[in-house]
């Protein structure tokens, strides 16, 4: 699996097809930097017109999988919207976007948060780390490892988030049964029900880790 | 969500002076606002980020309680030796509530002026006298299976929502509060207010009003206490009914006791009723059943949570039985 590295921040866009950068691509021209001409000039201005733009802004500066970010942001900006649509990691994933699934967990200094309801600009100065800096290059992390040994994914949707909670349960240190594990990874929901597996991977960890 | 400014506070005083209008809210976990705030529920112009002030530690005072900043982390709170040994009922309370992310997020002082969970309170389409005063409560003519029997009014009948509250109401913590004016010291029930002429505030705490830590007294006897909530999932969901008990024991009589309820109430629901039954009694099922009946007595059913009075006083006696031994 080759790890592809992440284009930010997006000054000239990828010229594929897919709906992603099509969109992207519009916001772009609204905004009046790199310009594909999709549109007639007053379709584009039309765009531009009814964009919303930053009313609040604020400066953050934040250390992401180990690399150093100074931003400038609309206040509103959760640290889950920062991920995937500013820096494109969309490894973590927006369920709910209301703190209710946990597929958007990361690690904020080693502990596990939900980071839809994680404001950007409440992260001045913090370590984040997310699924993609989980792995050390083509090396991946135990946690991982250890899903794919046990099959703890099906459709994948909720997997990045319940790794990095899984990390973060390990390193709590609190829950040691199966049932205090299942009840610390209460806050990570699977539709496809992977929960089985997904304890038997957290439980090779701890021992690994013993 | 609505534009806000975002200011980060570096002392107290300058957080205080900045949160002087309705129009302004601290952020610390930001766990419920920004849920809030995604909703339209809330609309602050200005959030005052307070993670910066010095409101983390947990320290034993002389005189044996315990003071805990209003910044400290849920999970911090809840693991810490000295409170999973002097007052489990605390720890056990936190650990019930919310996912392990939220409580690695959110803090004491958010905990304790967290908003409710109707539904109705929750949805802008609605008429609601918490959210918008004098359009009428949606819930009691709805679907109110998850709300209040006791302390409910003809305004408000939505619970409170908190189980760290429930479990502080029946240690009868302190809470800290620190204004332009200085600083005060309000005793954990009169801080809450149930719904009456003022349904839109759950708490008597005003703009420019910073919680700065909660005492909890020493309390020997609560490292005898126990947490039981009862709800329809096994985790991760709010209280149907919880009771907060403690019981001072010697030879199977009672000499002092604590109980407080969540998922019933429209404040956390210390019951000195209760305990009044408890004191001085042998500790026995009959005991414990006359102390439920009373903590209970008033209580008023809804269309769809009647259920939840006699839920309440099986859990008292559960929690009741747990602590004292006998089960």
């Amino acid at each position: 699996m080759k790890k592809e590295e992440p284009n930010f921040p997006p000054q000239q866009l990828p010229s594929d097809t897919s709906r992603r950068s099509f969109l992207t691509k519009m916001a772009v021209a609204g905004a009046g930097l790199t310009l594909v001409p999709l549109m007639s000039p007053a379709a584009e201005k039309e765009v531009e017109n009814t964009m919303v733009l930053p009313i609040e802004v604020n400066d953050v500066t934040l250390t992401i999988n180990g690399q150093s970010h100074t931003l400038n942001l609309d206040t509103r900006v959760t640290l889950l919207d920062l991920l995937r649509e500013k820096l494109l990691l969309m490894g973590t994933k927006k369920g709910c976007d209301h703190g209710q699934c946990g597929a958007c967990t990361v690690l904020m200094n080693g502990n596990r948060i939900n980071s839809c309801l994680m404001l950007a600009g409440l992260c001045h100065g913090a370590q984040i780390t997310t699924v993609e800096g989980l792995a050390n290059g083509d090396k991946l992390h135990p946690m991982q490892e250890a899903f794919i040994k046990y099959d703890g994914f099906q459709c994948g949707y909720c997997t990045p988030g319940q790794i990095c909670s899984a990390v973060g349960l390990v390193k709590e240190g609190h829950a040691k049964t199966d049932a205090e594990i299942r009840e610390a990874m209460s806050g990570n929901i699977c539709r496809c029900g992977a929960y089985q597996n997904i304890l038997s991977a957290i439980k090779e960890v701890q021992q690994q880790t013993a | 969500m609505d534009p806000f400014k975002l200011v980060r506070a570096q002392t107290n005083a300058a957080a205080i002076a900045a949160s002087t209008s309705q129009d302004t809210k601290f952020i610390a976990g930001g766990t419920n606002i920004i849920d809030l705030m995604k909703l339209y529920v809330e609309t602050p112009k200005q959030l005052v980020d307070i993670t910066g002030l010095n409101l983390n530690q947990i320290e034993a005072q002389p005189d044996g309680s315990i003071k805990i900043g209003a910044l400290v982390k849920n999970s911090t709170l809840a693991y810490h030796p000295t409170i999973v040994k002097q007052y489990p009922v605390l720890s056990e309370a936190l650990l019930s509530g919310a996912s392990a992310q939220l409580r690695n997020m959110a803090s004491v002082g958010g905990n304790l002026l967290q908003r409710p969970r109707c539904y109705y309170f929750y949805d802008t389409a609605f008429p609601c006298n918490k959210r918008e005063p004098g359009t009428g409560c949606s819930a009691i003519p709805g679907y109110n299976r998850n709300h209040a029997v006791l302390g409910t009014t003809e305004n408000c009948i939505t619970t409170h929502p908190s189980d760290m509250c429930v479990a502080m109401a029946a240690l009868g913590a302190t809470i800290q509060v620190q204004s332009a004016k200085g600083v005060r010291n309000i005793a954990f029930n009169d801080f809450y207010i149930i719904p009456g002429k003022t349904p839109q505030y759950e708490t008597i705490l005003r703009p420019g009003e910073l919680i700065t830590s909660v005492t909890l007294p020493h309390l020997p006897f609560a490292a005898k206490s126990h947490y039981l909530k009862v709800r329809d999932r096994a985790s991760y969901e709010f209280a149907l009914t919880s009771a907060a008990v403690a019981l001072d024991l010697s030879n199977g009589k009672i000499n002092n006791s604590r109980i407080a309820l969540g998922g019933v109430g429209t404040k956390p629901w210390r019951s000195l009723a209760a305990e009044k039954v408890l004191n001085g009694a042998t500790a026995n099922a009959q005991t414990f059943r006359a102390a439920a009946d009373a903590a209970m007595a008033g209580a008023k059913p809804y269309q769809y949570n009647a259920f939840k009075i006699e839920l309440a006083k099986r859990t008292i006696v559960r929690a009741l039985e747990t602590v004292g031994g006998m089960v």
